[in-house]
């Protein structure tokens, strides 16, 4: 199909009025591209200090019927988890993402919890995941796919449970892109980003019938999420800050 | 798709008398997405502000389009993913069809998308011998009815759930029949148990893309059922059907239009699952595809740019035109008769299927400009649908006694004494005949009007005699 190639770009120019562009128009939209500038960025989450942007976060993210236990250290999650699942009459079973910073919460301290690692398997009711970020402004998920963390924790089982560390719970979109991209350092080396990055607010849902909002079409019925507010992890919080802090409603255009 | 746009006036007829559309129409002007927008867009101050710049992304990106593509596939190809460049809608389909006959597939699950309804996608895959399998739940349910979809976002909303409790029963015969169907909850508990197994056994999933990321070569789609996240993680290759002008420059643009298409389309500050797909399973991955493959068309797109309708080509199908429009909102979206309803389809159905088999739709409006007024990336639309009835009149495809009606006003017009003549003697003659009521309960030749309503009948003078009268009294002050 490299007639139809040729074909499109050569309509598509001719309708511009013009050829290829020159190099040094090529360049300076390289220049564009690379530069990652940001159009205008909602002041809802920016405006705020850390503790507003997780307090956003977590109401934003109830707004859609996500439920949200907070705890104050990674001591505290499998407590937490342990309750969420006797609250909701869930099974203590869970396939958890093989991740290193799951891994470090101390889950035997909660024996009766069965926690299996791997990918999700069509029976698995129950999943754990870590995050990449959390962004406050609309109460989002943002998850990337590896290793450590398959997708299929995302969407197959009926409830997803994801910790959030409040060092991750960055104001906007934005943030959490030039976070990844710092993640994935030489990227123009040759290095991608991960195949898949979620964005998850709130559970599953529809509005296909007669515009009813019903939970739970075909992902999970139920999302929870555990944010730690660690006074241990402030020292790179506030890292993040100072680098975020620059960032206001930047110019438009 | 076989097009009936051309019956637009018999569709409509139609449409106004069938009572379960109506109901279902209202359910959506009622309480449904214009007043769930209205109330996410009073929450962001900065919105007005993002639709001017969600204009100038797509604006630039589409003067550069060449630019953007090349850039795209250079990412998608070194993010181990191929891209297939396809000019008409056989080409698009044929390209699927390669893919899947190389993966040695039967079975494939789709998330909705709109551009799979413009090239034919269901019906083509079907009569070589591969099942699609429709996962969005309104496309499921139309697509169990053999019915197109009548909304871009929300393809069943002109079915109420008994409609949907009928087809259940007739499409899931194993079941018992005598459950109990009447609630959306239970519909949508059905759709998930007969699904979730196909979506396992499913070889490859077909997917759309709402925006084509050219930094990096991915391609993003929007949903809130999760039935694309599944579609395209569970299966061994994942096929991307989009059409060119689906391409932003990077993810900071693809940001700000994310920010608009949720608001402006159900109302929500973002959907359930934005989700961002870039090549194939890495090594390492314990899930996901192995192959990427993406579907590029242009099935007209190329031609559109540059020219009158250049605008039509930001659009990113969020459905606020049609969601406002009380044309749309009076007939549902069957009655446009082909893929794209609504303002935006009225707009685009004469430039991608030809002005002589869409003709009617350019005036399925009252150019009222609600519209215009809520699109998210600004798009002219009633400047655009006055351009198609331009060419209507020049094609001579307008109705005959339009084209008298509107030759005889226009000699009428350009003669200013008879016009104001004619014009008083009318208003006058109306004034007399209203009497001290001063309305009509029914006319000749306005039936319509009145069988709904009264007609106000004039006071007497015509605004001309009027004015012309005020401007002497002002002159001898």
């Amino acid at each position: 199909m490299s007639g139809a190639r040729a074909e499109i770009l050569s309509a598509v120019r001719q309708a511009l009025g013009r050829g290829r562009l020159d190099p040094a128009a090529e360049a300076a939209l390289r220049v564009r591209v690379a530069a990652h500038r940001r159009n205008l960025v909602p002041a809802r989450a920016t405006a705020l200090d850390r503790a507003g942007r997780i307090d956003l976060f977590v109401a934003m993210a109830e707004g859609v019927q996500a439920t949200v236990t907070r705890v104050a250290s990674p001591a505290a999650v499998p407590a937490a988890v342990v309750q969420y699942l006797a609250a909701e009459n869930l099974p203590a079973d869970l396939v958890m993402a093989p991740d290193p910073g799951l891994d470090a919460i101390p889950w035997h301290s909660r024996p009766l919890l069965q926690l299996r690692r791997g990918p999700a398997e069509p029976a698995d009711a129950v999943s754990l995941t870590p995050c990449f970020a959390a962004v406050a402004e609309t109460g989002t998920l943002m998850l990337v796919s590896g290793a450590d963390t398959p997708t299929t924790l995302n969407f197959l089982p009926d409830t997803h449970i994801a910790v959030v560390r409040a060092d991750q719970v960055v104001a906007t979109y934005e943030e959490g892109w030039d976070r990844l991209r710092a993640a994935v350092p030489g990227e123009a080396a040759g290095a991608r980003l991960p195949r898949t990055v979620n964005f998850i607010t709130g559970p599953s849902r529809t509005g296909d019938i007669e515009q009813r909002i019903v939970l739970g079409a075909h992902g999970p019925r139920r999302l929870h999420i555990v944010v730690i507010d660690d006074p241990a992890s402030d020292g790179r919080g506030q890292g993040q800050d100072g680098e975020d802090g620059c960032e206001g409603p930047a110019a438009a255009g | 798709m076989h097009a009936t746009s051309r019956d637009f006036s018999a569709n409509a007829g139609a449409a106004l008398a069938d009572r379960n559309l109506q109901r279902a129409l209202a359910m959506m002007t009622g309480s449904g997405f214009p007043l769930r927008r209205r109330e996410v867009v009073e929450r962001l101050p900065e919105f007005e502000a993002l639709r001017d710049i969600g204009q100038s992304i797509k604006e630039h990106t589409l003067a550069h389009l060449d630019f953007y593509l090349e850039l795209y596939e250079e990412q998608v190809a070194a993010s181990g993913g191929i891209v297939h460049w396809t000019r008409t809608a056989e080409e698009a389909c044929a390209a699927v069809l390669e893919i899947c006959r190389a993966a040695g597939a039967s079975i494939v699950t789709k998330g909705k998308s709109m551009i799979a309804e413009e090239i034919g996608l269901n019906g083509f895959l079907e009569s070589h011998g591969i099942t699609p399998i429709e996962t969005d739940l309104g496309e499921y349910i139309i697509q169990l009815r053999h019915e197109p979809p009548s909304h871009l976002i929300a393809p069943a909303m002109h079915l109420v759930k008994e409609q949907v409790a009928d087809t259940f029963r007739a499409a899931h015969r194993t079941l018992d029949p005598q459950r109990p169907l009447a609630e959306p909850r239970q519909l949508c508990d059905e759709a998930r148990a007969e699904l979730r197994p196909r979506f396992l056994a499913a070889e490859i999933g077909i997917t759309g893309a709402n925006f084509l990321v050219a930094e990096s070569g991915s391609s993003i789609i929007v949903t809130n059922e999760g039935n694309g996240d599944l579609t395209q993680t569970l299966p061994r290759v994942h096929i991307v059907v989009a059409s060119l002008e689906k391409l932003v420059p990077t993810f900071e643009d693809a940001a700000t239009l994310l920010r608009l298409l949720a608001r402006s389309a159900t109302g929500q500050e973002f959907s359930s699952y934005t989700t961002v797909s870039t090549g194939p399973r890495r090594p390492g991955d314990l899930d996901g595809p192995e192959a990427y493959h993406v579907v590029l068309v242009d099935n007209g797109r190329s031609a559109m740019l540059g020219g009158e309708f250049h605008d039509m080509l930001r659009c990113i199908r969020c459905g606020a035109c049609m969601n406002h429009c009380p044309v749309y909102a009076a007939v549902g979206g069957h009655a446009y008769g082909w893929v794209y309803p609504g303002p935006m389809g009225a707009v685009l159905t004469p430039g991608l299927i030809g002005l002589e088999a869409a003709a009617p739709l350019p005036e399925a409006s009252t150019l009222c400009g609600r519209c215009e007024s809520v699109c998210p990336v600004k798009i002219p639309l009633p400047n655009l649908l006055r351009r198609w009835r331009e060419r209507e009149y020049a094609r001579r495809l307008t109705k005959r006694s339009w084209r008298a009606g509107l030759s005889l006003w226009a000699w009428v017009a350009a003669r200013p004494a008879l016009y104001h003549g004619l014009s008083e003697l009318g208003s006058r003659a109306l004034g007399w005949a209203g009497g001290r009521r001063g309305r009509f309960r029914s006319l000749p030749f306005a039936g319509g009007w009145t069988r709904m309503r009264d007609l106000p009948a004039p006071e007497g003078r015509s605004f001309h005699s009027l004015w012309a009268e005020r401007q002497k009294r002002g002159a001898r002050r």
